[in-house]
């Protein structure tokens, strides 16, 4: 008797059991979401940052070129740093015997190639790095020299072809992350016959195992010369490695041979292939594509002529054409810091700009083609760039990588563009996921995602974020405070009543004026500054809880400021100058350097106090300084952090 | 720290909701600036002036919206476009979401209000729910979570010595961490 009440009864409980389920998920689903705007936030950041910094890099070559105008000014007053500079790099690179002479000892207990190479190699090294052994120096050399012999034979672009029975694995920056190597071997099984792979560019850099990394790859590829393909990425050059950290790796890890090492790459980078197409329908290559790329051009091409992106080609005129004998006999001639040698050896600009649109550019919403402003090279291209120049050499795909992605890989442009990042976790724990893709033809691409971590099992969501997001913002800050003094003035400048206080409005303007980051202000503006109750922004406490190190007391703090803004560009220079790769240059280099740098960069800093700066510097008191350790000593200092030292990647 | 606009609408939430009301440029300033990371930053200059579909909802409720799942899809239809090309136009998003806004439609559920559900779901009042309850409840009642909304949720939530989720705990945490 009691059916239709406790049916009744029933319905009422369970409406109410919905209810309750439906508010905890509309309450999760809005905290998710914006923990995941979080994450992009702190992407946008470490975006931003990055592609400025590669900007910077770019106007490096503006400043090289600028040297290389006024070399006769300086041959006048410092003929040493002009040898130093201009020295025409006349060493045989592929003078073998040099590693042959190098002695393996009984003590060596780490991985022994055997050649020619077999799989057990791969896996061998592979066993080894996993204990953080070192590969010597020996094994090194051979394996890179072979390497080059063999990518010499190898065209601009590779073609092949695939079938349902066997799919092709493309993966995209690796960057030094040899965890995230590790992981796709792992998951996707080593390359073979039957495996074949792609690593579309950026093996190095950033991440701390760029050289295992390398090993690994160009043994797959001694073992796999036609299934293990490798196209070059803009980092795979040597001046971009001297900023970001691959040239600091190598030279640390290997004191005795590294300059060798170094030398013998150098060559390599410029005869990795362009790209790989894929049964005639995917074109693979690092960055993109501009309007007028040209791949019948692309194809014929002298590759190995690009040494590097801030390495243009020199206009051939009256004024530049000009060669000068020193005392020593030796001819210097103004080409570019190492010397290019003749015309022939040099691409036609136009030809470079094939090449560095190919490594450069970065594919966007809006139609046309546009400057790269935001990394300073290549372009920017819009859909109907990729339709276009697709249609054109009748292809169906690009496959690029070149910019991380939160997800691993994205796909754009109808379906046309895949971007494929395979360093997970890239800007930071947490920051993203790696993914690499199987193609095979008739099939639609298949996308892998992963993810490395320490821990057995990744932290929650909401952990991760703070990690990454305090990262971004701790970045973020130090760009600011390397830019204080120009913050302030503006600053000041839009504070008629000198209230310390600015609108939101005006703030922000100001900050993305004078950082040049697109960024979403507003919304990091609690992350910055202290806000008023009536909304308006007090300037002056984002440098309340951070300075930058002060290492000797009685300089002022602009130029203590301009160093640290300028240390990247500064540590290439240093090794440029620094040939013998010895980590000190002299006294009279340091200064020169610096003149130069100041009226190119146009910083006005007081030249008395740079010298005082020096001198302190100059521990040993031989006239000469370690400029790693000057460098060094210019960091910033978080107030209310656990850690003292930021994270300052000098290079 | 407090990130978004939210429900107890500190003062500047106010004075942009007050010149909203005037017309001023304010709200819809705030609104792109928050759109713009999640819409692929151009830096070219020109901000993207469209959003992914599947985006929207992230948006919607990263600005301190919490419609359902239902009211979302009717809230898509309404600035979607006549032929559905998978994109919303800015220009067609603003005016609608400044409404959302301004008439504070689909508040956020306040921290007594989830505590109270958890509550239901847990008749007896043992203070947690068992693991195997909370999929069920999640994955087969209300609007469904996928998958990995599931896992994602136990990951944070879950015990992993008793295997429960104790709920009153869970919710401080959250809470502590959105500010």
């Amino acid at each position: 008797m009691g059916c239709g009440t406790s049916s009744s009864m029933k319905d009422k409980k369970s409406e109410k059991a919905l209810k309750a389920a439906l508010v905890i998920q509309n309450w999760y689903r809005g905290h998710s979401a914006q923990l995941k705007t979080r994450q992009r936030y702190a992407l946008t950041i470490f975006q931003s940052i990055e592609y400025a910094d590669e900007q910077g890099q770019l106007e490096l070559s503006n400043f090289f070129s600028f040297m290389l105008e006024n070399y006769t000014r300086v041959l006048e007053e410092d003929p040493e740093l002009v040898t130093h500079l201009f020295d025409s790099n006349i060493q045989d690179k592929d003078r073998q015997d040099y590693w042959v002479s190098i002695d393996v000892p009984d003590s060596y207990c780490g991985p022994r190639l055997q050649f020619p190479l077999t799989f057990t190699d791969i896996d061998l090294l592979i066993e080894a790095f996993k204990q953080q052994q070192i590969l010597h120096a020996y094994y090194v050399l051979e394996v890179l020299f072979e390497t080059k012999k063999l990518l010499q034979q190898m065209p601009n672009f590779t073609h092949i072809k695939t079938s349902p029975s066997k799919e092709i694995t493309i993966c995209g920056d690796l960057h030094g992350k040899l965890d995230d190597l590790f992981l796709i071997y792992y998951k996707n099984g080593l390359p073979s016959v039957s495996n074949p792979y792609v690593f579309n560019g950026d093996f190095v850099d950033r991440g701390k195992n760029s050289m295992e990394i390398l090993m690994i790859l160009f043994v797959s590829f001694l073992v796999y010369p036609n299934d293990l393909h490798l196209n070059r990425g803009n980092h795979e050059d040597f001046m971009m490695n001297m900023r970001y950290g691959f040239t600091n790796e190598v030279l640390h890890k290997y004191k005795l041979h590294g300059k060798k090492i170094l030398q013998v790459l150098e060559d390599i980078y410029t005869w990795l292939p362009i790209g790989t197409i894929i049964d005639n329908e995917i074109l693979v290559i690092h960055g993109g594509i501009s309007e007028s790329t040209d791949l019948n051009l692309l194809h014929h091409i002298e590759r190995n002529k690009l040494k590097s992106v801030l390495m243009p080609p020199i206009p051939i005129d009256g004024d530049h054409a000009t060669e000068k004998g020193n005392k020593v006999g030796t001819t210097i001639t103004a080409r570019g810091i190492r010397t290019n040698g003749s015309l022939s050896e040099q691409l036609t600009k136009h030809e470079w700009e094939q090449v560095i649109d190919i490594l450069w550019s970065d594919p966007r919403g809006k139609r046309g083609c546009y400057p790269n402003t935001g990394r300073g090279g290549g372009c920017y291209f819009g859909p109907d760039i990729t339709s276009k120049i697709l249609n054109k050499y009748q292809l169906k795909m690009l496959i690029r990588s070149h910019e991380c992605k939160p997800e691993g890989y994205e796909i754009c442009h109808d379906g046309k563009v895949i971007t494929v990042f395979s360093a997970s976790n890239y800007y930071e724990e947490g920051s993203n996921r790696g993914a690499y893709i199987r193609v095979s033809s008739g099939s639609p691409p298949r996308f892998f995602q992963y993810q490395v971590t320490r821990a057995t099992c990744l932290r929650p969501l909401y952990q991760r974020m703070n990690a990454v997001e305090s990262r971004a913002i701790r970045m973020l800050k130090e760009r600011m405070i390397s830019q204080k003094t120009d913050l302030i003035r503006v600053f000041q400048l839009q504070d008629s009543s000198k209230s310390g206080k600015l609108s939101v409005g005006q703030w922000a303007f100001s900050m993305e004026n004078i950082l040049g980051l697109n960024l979403p202000w507003r919304s990091l503006s609690s992350h910055l500054v202290t806000t008023d109750k009536d909304g308006n922004i007090d300037y002056m406490s984002s440098f309340q809880d951070i300075h930058i190190q002060k290492p000797v007391k009685e300089v002022q703090s602009t130029l203590i400021e301009t160093v640290y803004r300028y240390r990247s560009d500064l540590q290439i220079i240093f090794n440029v100058i620094d040939s013998n790769h010895s980590g000190l240059i002299s006294m009279e280099e340091f200064r020169s350097i610096w003149k130069l740098f100041k009226s190119h960069y146009r910083v006005c800093v007081d030249d008395s106090q740079l010298d005082e700066l020096a001198e302190r510097m100059d521990l040993n008191k031989d006239g000469s300084i370690d400029f790693n350790e000057f460098l060094k000593a210019f960091y910033v200092v978080h107030k209310f952090d656990k850690l003292s030292k930021s994270d300052t990647k000098v290079a | 720290m407090v990130f978004f606009l939210r429900d107890s609408e500190p003062p500047i939430l106010q004075g942009r909701l007050a010149a909203g009301l005037q017309g001023s440029r304010t709200p819809r300033h705030s609104l792109a600036t928050a759109l713009s990371p999640a819409t692929a930053p151009q830096q070219d200059g020109g901000r993207q002036r469209q959003g992914r579909r599947r985006e929207i909802g992230t948006i919607i409720r990263s600005l301190g919206c919490c419609p359902s799942e239902g009211e979302l899809h009717d809230l898509i239809a309404e600035v979607e476009e006549e032929e559905p090309t998978g994109y919303i136009r800015f220009e067609k998003f603003l005016p609608v979401m400044t409404e959302v806004l301004l008439e504070r439609r689909y508040r956020p559920i306040p921290e007594d209000t989830l505590h109270r559900a958890f509550e239901v779901l847990d008749p007896a009042k043992r203070g947690f729910l068992s693991k195997e309850e909370l999929i069920k409840y999640m994955t087969e009642e209300g609007e469904p979570f996928s998958q990995e909304e599931m896992e994602e949720m136990l990951s944070a939530a879950i015990d992993p010595e008793s295997n429960s989720i104790h709920y009153k705990d869970y919710i401080t945490m959250m809470v502590i961490d959105e500010n």
